[in-house]
C-alpha cells in the first residue's frame, strides 16, 4: 500500500498526523481493545472478547437436566408474566434462558474498516477477533505469534464447539429493550450495552478471521507503510504471549499487555526492550492481586488431596491451555507424595488432545529449563508421562470413551470457567449434591459466586484457588522503575484500589508523573508531541554541499532541494534545474512537481563586536557614534547623518531617512562581521 | 618439665632457631606456647629458663637472624612475654638485654616485618603478658612502647586493633590497682604516669574530630567500665561525663552504636548504680537524643536492670512502646485504644519519619518487637506495661502486614504499603505474639489474637516460616488458655476456635510443601501432648480427619515429614488408649492395633535415619508411659526392637535403642522390688534372690545383654558408653555377693574359664543378636544365665568405662608428643625438599 504527498519545503509543523490518539474499545483491562493512531498508521491493540455477559444466561446442559428445564419463570412485581419464557428465577438470581451472547468490543467509536494492523498480544486477548475481521470491513493485516494463533484456534474451536453442540431454539430479545431492562433485577438491570451483546462465531467466521493472521517471532521488526515498526517481545504470560514495541526513528510506545515475571512455562519476560519509551500502555495485570499464584497452587493441591481421600470427585473448570499446563506439572510432583498414584485425572475438552500435544511442539516459545529438555530424550511438559502411565486421560467430551473409563473418586479438568456451556455443566448437576466433591476454581477472569448461582442450592464444595501469574502491583512498581517511561497510559481500574479494598492504596499504579487513565469508549490524546522527522538527502545532493564550520565540530550547509514524501519517509532530492523559457507564447504553467526555485540569498551567521564596530565606523568617517545598550542588544546612533542602527541577536535594522547609499554604506559594514554561507 | 621433654627442648630451640627449617604448622607453636603458659603458672619461670639455656639461646638466635620468619618472630615475642611475667624472670631478660631487644625501639618495631600483622599482633600480646608488674609499667614507660600502642589503636588489622584495645585496658586497671585506696578520698587525682598517660590520650582522643578515634576510646572505655568495677572508675567517668554528653548532642551522633554499648557496660557495673550518679544523666540524654532505631538495645538493657532509677526505667519504656504507640495510632480501630503512651518521649516525627521510609521500617519494628520479647520473658519486670494496647499493637502490626489493618492517616498508608507481605516483621511479631500469652486473657484472646491467628494459618500468602511462628503463638495461647484458672468458663467458646484450626490443620497436612506439612505434623504433636486432658479438644480431634491424614503422612516421600508424623502419632496412639479406657468414648481409631506394627516395620526398613529415630523415641515414651499395646507383651515388644536396632547402622537410633533397654530394665527390677528405692520397703534376701533370677531369666529371653555387649563393641564411643554405664548399673544390681555364691557353688567362676571362653561366648552372642529366621529365635539365642552373670563379672567394665571416657588423642596429647610431632614435621620436611629434587 503507498501513500504519497508532497510536502512543500519548512511545512513540517505539527498536523493531526502528529498527535497520538489511543481508542478505547473496551472496559475490561485483562481483555482490552484499543485503538492506536500514530503517525497516519491506525494499529488495533488486541480484541479481547468479554464473555462475562455470559453469567446473565443459564448453563446449557449437555443431557436434558430436568432441574434446570422447571425453573419458573420470572414475574414482574406487578405479576406481569410476559417475560416468563425468557427469563428464569433460580434461588433468587433471575437468568436469560437463551443461546448465550457475549459483549463486543465498542464499534460506534470510530470506523473499524480504518484499521490498517491489529496487533495479539496473547490468545486470550483474540477471541473478538471474527466480530472485527469479519463483521466491519476490516481489510488489514492481523500480526500474532504462531502459539498464539494455535492456542488462540482452539480456544476458539472450543467455544464453538461448547455452543453449537446444544443448539437452542429460543432466542431472547424482549429482555433487551431498555424499557423493559429498567424493570429488570441486578445485575441484568445494570448490564452495559446489551442490544450489541452478540451471539457467538461460527467455524468458518473463525478460519477466516485466522486466515488474516501473519505469523511473526520475538523481537522479528515488521515496517508498516514506512511510517512505523512494529515488534512482538516475550511477555513471559502463555506461550507465544507477546508485548509489542510501535516505533518510529524518534518515538517509542510500548504496549504492555499480560505480562509475567514468574518462572512458569513460557520464555521469560523481555524487559530491557521496553526501556525509553516515550509512552507505556500497561493493561493485563493480574485479575486477583492479593493472590499469590504459589499459595494458590499449594491450596488447589490441598484442597484437592482432601476432597479426594474423603472419597469425594474435584471438579477444576478451566481453559484448555494455559495454567492447566502448570497445574498438571505440580500434580505430577504431587500425586506421589500425597498417595493420589491411583486416582485418575480426566482431562475433557473437544481440543485436550491438540491442546497437550501442541505444548509439546513449541519448544522455542518455552523458559529456558524447558527448551533445555528439547535435547534431551524427554518432553519438556511432564504431561506427557502422566499421559503414559494413564494417570492422565483426555477425552473431546464425556460422550464416548470417556463413560466406558469413568472411575471415582477422580479429579476432571474441564471447561467452560463460566460454567454456562461445555462439560462442566454435567459434573455440576452430577455431583453438585454431595458435599464430598469439590468444585476449585483456577480461572481468575469469572466471579466464582456468579458462576456457581445457577446452581444452587449447591451441597459440593468450592474452593476459590485464582492462579493469575499475570504481573501484581509491586512486580509493576519494580518494572516502572527498571524501564522508566516518560508516560504510562493504563485503564482507570488500575489508579485506584480495588473498590472492596478501598484502604489498599498497594493495590493501584504509583508512578511519577501519574499515570493516565482511560475507559471504555473514550478517546484519549497521549502526552507526546513529535518534533522531530528522519530525512534522507540524495546522494548527488549530499556532494553538492559545502559545510562551514561555525564551532569547532558543528559545520552547516544551505540546501536547496525539495523535499518528496512517499510511503512516510521523506527524501531531498535535487531541485530541478532552472526550466527553460518557453518557446511558445503559452502562458508559463507552474509545474506540480516541484516549486519555482529563486537564487537564495546567503545566510548570516556571527555576533558584531560593537567596540570594534565602533571604530570601523570611525574609520569610515563617522565621528559621532553613540552606542546605548538596549534589552536585546544595542543601539547606534549616528546624529550627524541623523541614522540609526538597531543590532540584536537576530536582526538588525538601519533606520536612515532615505539615503540608500548611506544605508548600503552602513550595510556593507555589518556584513564585513558576519559570515556568509 | 619433665626429664623427657628437657631433652628434646634444645633439638626443638634448634629446629626452631634455624631460619633454614621452617615448620609448617602453626598450630604446633600455639600449642608450644599454652604449655609454657602452664608450666610457668606452676614453676619457677626463672628456674625454668635456667635450667633450660636453650631457650634463651632461642630468644638470642632469633634475634640475631637477618631474616626470621613472621611467624617464629611473633612466637619468640609471644614466649618472652610470658616468661617476663615473672618479675624475677623479667629482670633476668632485661639484664641480657633482650626486652629492649624486642620490645623496644630498635627492635622488629623498626624492621621490616612490622608490617607484617602477625608481628605486630605478636607484640602486643607478649607486652600483654608481659604487664604483670610495675617494672614492666616502667619499662614500657620509658622505651616509648605506649605511643606504639596507641598507634596500634588504629591498626588495619583488626585483630591488632583489638588486641591493643585490650591492653591499654589491661594497663590502665593495672596500673591503677595499687591506687586504689588512696583514690578514694582524692578526687584530683594523683594518679601513676602510667595511668595518666592512658587518661590524656583518651581525652584527647575523645575531643578529637576523627570519629575513628573517638570510637576507640569509647571501645576502651566500654571494655575498662566492663572489667573492672573498682572505685577509680567512678573519677575517671567525673572526667569525661561532660564531654560524653556533648558526643550525644552532636547531629548526627556517629558514634551511637559505641556510645551505648559504653552506657550498658557503665551501668553493669555496681560502682555506677547509685541513683544520683551522673552515669543517669548521661543516659537520659541518649535516650533523649538517639533515635528509637539507635537507642532500643539501651532501653532493653535499662529495664534488665536490677538498680537503675525508676524515671529512667520509664523513659526506656516509652522509647521502646512509642514505634508500636505509632502503629496502633495509624490505623483505624473499631474500639479505640487508649494507645500506649501517656506522653512522647522522643520528638514523634522521628519515629514517624522511620516508619514511613522503606529501609527503616522493618528493622525498626522487627528490632522494637525483639526488645519488647525480650522484656515478656523477664521474672521481674521493675515497670508496668500496658499490656492490652501492647497487644492490640501487635495484632496491628499484623494486620497491616497481611492488608487487613485500614491505615487511619497517611503514615498508615505508607506503613500498609511497606509492611504487606514482609516475612522478617510477621516472624517477629508472631514470636511477640506468643510471649503475651503469658498474661493470658480470654477476652482479649477471643476478641482479636483468634482472629489474626487464624488469618495467619489460613493464608495461602503465609509463608512456610511465618506459618511456623503462627502454630508456636498459637499453642502458646492454647496452653495458657488451658491452664488458666477461669478456662473452664472459656474453654467453650476456645473449643470453636479449635475447630476452626482443625479445618486449616487437616489442609495443612495435605499441603505440597513438606516444609507446611511438617510444622502442622510437630504443631499438632504438641498441641495433643498438652491439650490432651481437655475432654472437648479429644472430640474435636478424633471428629476431623486429622488423625487418619497424620496415619497416612507415615508413608510421606519426606523423611521429616515421616519422622514428624511418626511422632505425632505416637501421641495421638497415647491419646487414643487413654480415651479407649474411658467410660462411654469409644475408640477414635479402629486402626489402633497396627500402629505398633507399621512403627516397627519404619524402625526396620525405612532408609532414611530421622524416622527410624523418630520410632525409637515413641518406643520410648510408650513403654515409659505403658502404652497398652505395649503392657500386653513387653518382652515381645522390647524383644523386637532390640533386635531391630541391633543392625541399625545410625548411632543415634542405637543410643535411643540403648536408652529403651535402660528403661525396660529399670522397670523390671522396680517391678520385682529390686529398684534402688531409698523408701523401698527391703525384702528379705531369698525373695530378692529369687527377684534377681527371675529379672535375669527375663533379660535373657529378650536378649538384652547380647545386645548390649553388642553396643559396648560399638565403633561410635557415645554408644559404648552407654552401654557400659548400663551393664554397670546390671552388675551392680545382679552380680551381688548372694548371686556370686551361687554362681560359685554351681560350678561356675572366672578361674575356670579363661579368656578363650569368653571371647567365643561374646562372639556367639553377637551372632545370636543378628536378625534371624524366627523359628530358630528360641535355641540358639537364648542365653544361660549364669553365663550372662559369670561374663559381667569377668569383663573389666570399670576399665572400660574409665577408658571409653578418655578422649581418642589423649596419648597424643602430652607435651612430649608436642616436641616429638615439631621435630618430626621438620624432617619430613626435609625428605619432602629431598624429593623435590
Amino acid at each position: 500500500m503507498g501513500r504519497q504527498s508532497t510536502l512543500p519545503w519548512g511545512a513540517a509543523g505539527e498536523s493531526p498526523a502528529s498527535l497520538l490518539l489511543k481508542y478505547c474499545l473496551s472496559g475490561h483491562p485483562t481483555l482490552p481493545c484499543n485503538v492506536l493512531k500514530f503517525k497516519s498508521t491506525t494499529i488495533m491493540l488486541d480484541c479481547g472478547l468479554d464473555m462475562t455477559s455470559t453469567l446473565n444466561f443459564l448453563p446449557l446442559p449437555l443431557v436434558q437436566s430436568p432441574r434446570l428445564s422447571k425453573l419458573p419463570g420470572w414475574v414482574l412485581k406487578d405479576g406481569n408474566t410476559f417475560l416468563d419464557k425468557e427469563l428464569k428465577e433460580c434461588s433468587g438470581h433471575v437468568f436469560v434462558d437463551s443461546v448465550p451472547e457475549f459483549c463486543l468490543p465498542e464499534t460506534e467509536l470510530l470506523d473499524l474498516s480504518t484499521v490498517d494492523v491489529i496487533l495479539i498480544s496473547n490468545y486470550h486477548c483474540m477471541m473478538a477477533l471474527p466480530y472485527i475481521t469479519e463483521y466491519t470491513g476490516f481489510t488489514g493485516t492481523v500480526y500474532a505469534t504462531e502459539p498464539t494463533v494455535q492456542i488462540g484456534r482452539l480456544l476458539m474451536e472450543e467455544l464453538v464447539n461448547f455452543i453449537e453442540r446444544v443448539p437452542k431454539a429460543q432466542s431472547a430479545s424482549l429482555w433487551k429493550n431498555k424499557e423493559v431492562q429498567r424493570l429488570l433485577p441486578a445485575p441484568l438491570k445494570d448490564a452495559v450495552e446489551v442490544s450489541t451483546w452478540r451471539r457467538c462465531y461460527t467455524v468458518p467466521e473463525v478460519n477466516a478471521a485466522l486466515s488474516k493472521i501473519q505469523l511473526v517471532g520475538y523481537s522479528q521488526k515488521i515496517e508498516l507503510f514506512g511510517a512505523v515498526q512494529v515488534t512482538p517481545l516475550s511477555s513471559g504470560y502463555a506461550l507465544g504471549s507477546s508485548n509489542w514495541i510501535i516505533q518510529s526513528h524518534y518515538e517509542k510506545v510500548s504496549y504492555v499487555s499480560g505480562s509475567s515475571l514468574l518462572t512458569t512455562h513460557p520464555q521469560a519476560m523481555d524487559q530491557a526492550s521496553l526501556k525509553n519509551s516515550d509512552v507505556l500502555i500497561l493493561t493485563g495485570l493480574t485479575q486477583i492481586p492479593t493472590a499469590n499464584p504459589d499459595g494458590m497452587v499449594g491450596e488447589f493441591c490441598s484442597n484437592l488431596a482432601m476432597t479426594v481421600r474423603n472419597g469425594g470427585n474435584v471438579l477444576v473448570p478451566c481453559y484448555p491451555s494455559g495454567v492447566i499446563y502448570d497445574l498438571l506439572e505440580c500434580l505430577y510432583q504431587y500425586i506421589d507424595s500425597a498417595g493420589l498414584s491411583n486416582v485418575p485425572f480426566y482431562f475433557i475438552s473437544p481440543v485436550a488432545n491438540s491442546s497437550l500435544e501442541f505444548s509439546q511442539i513449541f519448544a522455542e516459545w518455552l523458559c529456558h529449563n524447558k527448551q533445555t529438555k528439547v535435547y534431551l530424550p524427554e518432553p519438556p511438559f511432564p504431561h506427557a508421562e502422566l499421559i503414559q502411565t494413564n494417570k492422565l486421560k483426555h477425552y473431546p467430551s464425556i460422550h464416548g470413551d470417556f463413560s466406558n473409563d469413568f472411575k471415582q473418586p477422580c479429579v476432571v479438568f474441564t471447561g467452560h470457567p463460566s460454567l454456562r456451556f461445555g462439560d462442566v455443566v454435567h459434573f455440576m448437576e452430577l455431583w453438585g449434591k454431595s458435599s464430598l466433591n469439590t468444585v476449585i476454581f483456577t480461572e481468575p477472569d469469572f466471579s466464582y459466586l456468579d458462576a456457581l448461582a445457577p446452581y444452587q442450592p449447591l451441597a459440593m464444595k468450592c474452593v476459590y484457588c485464582p492462579i493469575d501469574t499475570r504481573l501484581n502491583f509491586i512486580q509493576v512498581s519494580k518494572l516502572l522503575k527498571e524501564v522508566q517511561p516518560l508516560h504510562v497510559v493504563c485503564p482507570e481500574q488500575y489508579t485506584q484500589p480495588p473498590p472492596t479494598q478501598s484502604h489498599r492504596t498497594d493495590l493501584m499504579i504509583d508512578c511519577q508523573p501519574p499515570a493516565m487513565s482511560y475507559r471504555r469508549a473514550e478517546v484519549l490524546t497521549l502526552p507526546f508531541r513529535r518534533r522531530y522527522e528522519k530525512i534522507e538527502i540524495m546522494p548527488e545532493l549530499a556532494d553538492s554541499l559545502v559545510p562551514l564550520e561555525i564551532k569547532p565540530g558543528i559545520s552547516l550547509a544551505t540546501v536547496s532541494a525539495v523535499l518528496h514524501t512517499k510511503d512516510n519517509k521523506h527524501v531531498l532530492q535535487p531541485p530541478p534545474k532552472p526550466t527553460q523559457p518557453p518557446a511558445s507564447k503559452k502562458r508559463k504553467r507552474v509545474s506540480d512537481d516541484a516549486p519555482e526555485c529563486k537564487p537564495l540569498k546567503p545566510l548570516l551567521s556571527g555576533s558584531i563586536p560593537m567596540d570594534q564596530f565602533v571604530q570601523t565606523l570611525e574609520k569610515h568617517g563617522f565621528s559621532d557614534v553613540k552606542v546605548e545598550d538596549t534589552a536585546k542588544g544595542h543601539i547606534v546612533l549616528l546624529q550627524e547623518a541623523e541614522t540609526l542602527i538597531q543590532i540584536e541577536e537576530d536582526s538588525t535594522h538601519i533606520i536612515c531617512d532615505n539615503d540608500e547609499t548611506l544605508r548600503v554604506k552602513l550595510r556593507d559594514l555589518v556584513l564585513k562581521f558576519l559570515q556568509k554561507f | 618439665m619433665d626429664r623427657e621433654c628437657s631433652q628434646l627442648l634444645p633439638s626443638v630451640c634448634a629446629v626452631l632457631a634455624d631460619s633454614r627449617q621452617l615448620v609448617a604448622d602453626d598450630t604446633f607453636l600455639e600449642k608450644f606456647l599454652d604449655w609454657f603458659k602452664t608450666l610457668t603458672e606452676t614453676e619457677s619461670s626463672l628456674l625454668l629458663l635456667q635450667e633450660n639455656p636453650c631457650l634463651t639461646e632461642l630468644i638470642t638466635c632469633v634475634l640475631k637472624l637477618k631474616d626470621p620468619s613472621s611467624s617464629t618472630l611473633s612466637f619468640i615475642l609471644r614466649l618472652t612475654g610470658i616468661f617476663a611475667a615473672s618479675e624475677s624472670c623479667f629482670q633476668y631478660l632485661q639484664q641480657r638485654e633482650l626486652l629492649i631487644s624486642l620490645f623496644g625501639e630498635v627492635g622488629p618495631l623498626s624492621s621490616a616485618l612490622w608490617e607484617e600483622a602477625s608481628v605486630r599482633s605478636g607484640w602486643v600480646q607478649g607486652v600483654h603478658s608481659m604487664v604483670q608488674h610495675q617494672s614492666a609499667l616502667h619499662f614500657l614507660c620509658n622505651c616509648g612502647a605506649i605511643d606504639v600502642i596507641f598507634t596500634l589503636q588504629g591498626d588495619p588489622s583488626l585483630f591488632v586493633a583489638s588486641a591493643a584495645n585490650q591492653l591499654l585496658v589491661h594497663m590502665l586497671t593495672f596500673s591503677l590497682q595499687s591506687f586504689q585506696t588512696k583514690l578514694v578520698n582524692i578526687k584530683d587525682c594523683d594518679w601513676p604516669v602510667c595511668a595518666q598517660k592512658l587518661i590524656v590520650h583518651i581525652e584527647e582522643s575523645l575531643k578529637s574530630n576523627s570519629a575513628s578515634r573517638i570510637k576507640q576510646s569509647l571501645k576502651l572505655l566500654t571494655s575498662m567500665f566492663g572489667c573492672c568495677h573498682d572505685l577509680w572508675t567512678e573519677v575517671l567517668w567525673s572526667q569525661l561525663s561532660e564531654r560524653i554528653v556533648y558526643l550525644l548532642e552532636e547531629k548526627p551522633v556517629h558514634a551511637w552504636h559505641s556510645l551505648v554499648d559504653l552506657f550498658l557496660s557503665m551501668a553493669r557495673s555496681p560502682v555506677f548504680s547509685c541513683p544520683e550518679c551522673s552515669l543517669w544523666t548521661s543516659v537520659t540524654c541518649a535516650l533523649e537524643h538517639l533515635n528509637p532505631a539507635q537507642v532500643g538495645r539501651l532501653a532493653v538493657g535499662v529495664l534488665k536492670l536490677q538498680e537503675c532509677p525508676q524515671a529512667v526505667r520509664i523513659q526506656a519504656l516509652s522509647v521502646l512502646l512509642q514505634p508500636m504507640d505509632c502503629v496502633l495510632k495509624a490505623a483505624s480501630h473499631p474500639l479505640e485504644y487508649p494507645g500506649l503512651l501517656n506522653r512522647s518521649v522522643n520528638d514523634s516525627a522521628t519515629v514517624e519519619t522511620l516508619l514511613s521510609c522503606r529501609s527503616s521500617c522493618a528493622s525498626l519494628l522487627c528490632q522494637t518487637l525483639a526488645h519488647l520479647e525480650e522484656l515478656q520473658y523477664l521474672t521481674y519486670l521493675p515497670v508496668d506495661l500496658p499490656y492490652i494496647p501492647l497487644l492490640q499493637s501487635v495484632v496491628t502490626i499484623l494486620q497491616f502486614c497481611i492488608g487487613l489493618a485500614t491505615p487511619a492517616s497517611c503514615l498508615g498508608n505508607k506503613i500498609s504499603r511497606i509492611l504487606i507481605g514482609c516475612f522478617r516483621v510477621q516472624r517477629s511479631a508472631l514470636d511477640i505474639l506468643g510471649a503475651l500469652s503469658h498474661r493470658e486473657s480470654h477476652s482479649v484472646f477471643m476478641g482479636s489474637v483468634s482472629d489474626i491467628l487464624l488469618a495467619y494459618l489460613k493464608s495461602p500468602d503465609t509463608s512456610p516460616t511465618v506459618l511456623k511462628k503462627s502454630f508456636q503463638a498459637t499453642l502458646k495461647w492454647l496452653v495458657r488458655l488451658s491452664e488458666a484458672p477461669s478456662s473452664r468458663d472459656h474453654w467453650q467458646q476456645t473449643e470453636q476456635f479449635i475447630r476452626d484450626l482443625f479445618l486449616v490443620l487437616q489442609k495443612r497436612l495435605c499441603s505440597p510443601y513438606w516444609e507446611v506439612r511438617d510444622s502442622a505434623l510437630e504443631f499438632l504433636t504438641l498441641l495433643v501432648k498438652h491439650l490432651r486432658e481437655k475432654d472437648g479438644f479429644r472430640q474435636v480431634l478424633f471428629s476431623s480427619e486429622v488423625p487418619k491424614l497424620t496415619e497416612d503422612l507415615l508413608e510421606d516421600p519426606e523423611s521429616y515429614v515421616r519422622a514428624s508424623a511418626v511422632t505425632a502419632m505416637g501421641q495421638l496412639s497415647l491419646l487414643t488408649q487413654l480415651i479407649s479406657k474411658m467410660p462411654g468414648i469409644e475408640n477414635g481409631n479402629g486402626k489402633e492395633k497396627s500402629i505398633v506394627a507399621q512403627l516397627q516395620e519404619i524402625l526396620s526398613t525405612d532408609s532414611e535415619g530421622f524416622p527410624r529415630r523418630a520410632v525409637i523415641s515413641v518406643f520410648i515414651d510408650w513403654l515409659k508411659e505403658g502404652h497398652p499395646d505395649v503392657l500386653k507383651d513387653t518382652e515381645q515388644f522390647v524383644s523386637s526392637v532390640l533386635q531391630a536396632v541391633n543392625s541399625d547402622l545410625d548411632w543415634e537410633v542405637k543410643a535411643g535403642g540403648l536408652e529403651l533397654a535402660e528403661v525396660f530394665s529399670a522397670q523390671t527390677l522396680g517391678r520385682l522390688g529390686l529398684a534402688a528405692c531409698p523408701y523401698a520397703a527391703v525384702s528379705s534376701s531369698a525373695t530378692r534372690s529369687t527377684h534377681l533370677s527371675e529379672s535375669l531369666q527375663i533379660f535373657c529371653r529378650v536378649k538384652l545383654f547380647e545386645f548390649l555387649f553388642g553396643a559396648l563393641c560399638d565403633f561410635d564411643r557415645p554408644v559404648a558408653q552407654k552401654a557400659c554405664d548400663i551393664l554397670i548399673t546390671l552388675k551392680a544390681e545382679l552380680c551381688e555377693e548372694s548371686s556370686l555364691r551361687e554362681g560359685t557353688r554351681a560350678g561356675l567362676s572366672t578361674e575356670a574359664h579363661g579368656i578363650a571362653w569368653l571371647e567365643e561366648t561374646l562372639r556367639r552372642w553377637s551372632s545370636c543378636a543378628e536378625p534371624c529366621p524366627r523359628g530358630n529365635a528360641d535355641g540358639a539365642g537364648s542365653q544361660d544365665p549364669n553365663g550372662v552373670l559369670l561374663v559381667l563379672r569377668t569383663v573389666d567394665l570399670e576399665g572400660l568405662h574409665g577408658s571409653l571416657n578418655r578422649s581418642s588423642d589423649h596419648i597424643e596429647k602430652s607435651p612430649q608428643s608436642l616436641l616429638q610431632d615439631i621435630l618430626a614435621t621438620v624432617g619430613t620436611l626435609e625428605d619432602n625438599e629431598a624429593d623435590c629434587y
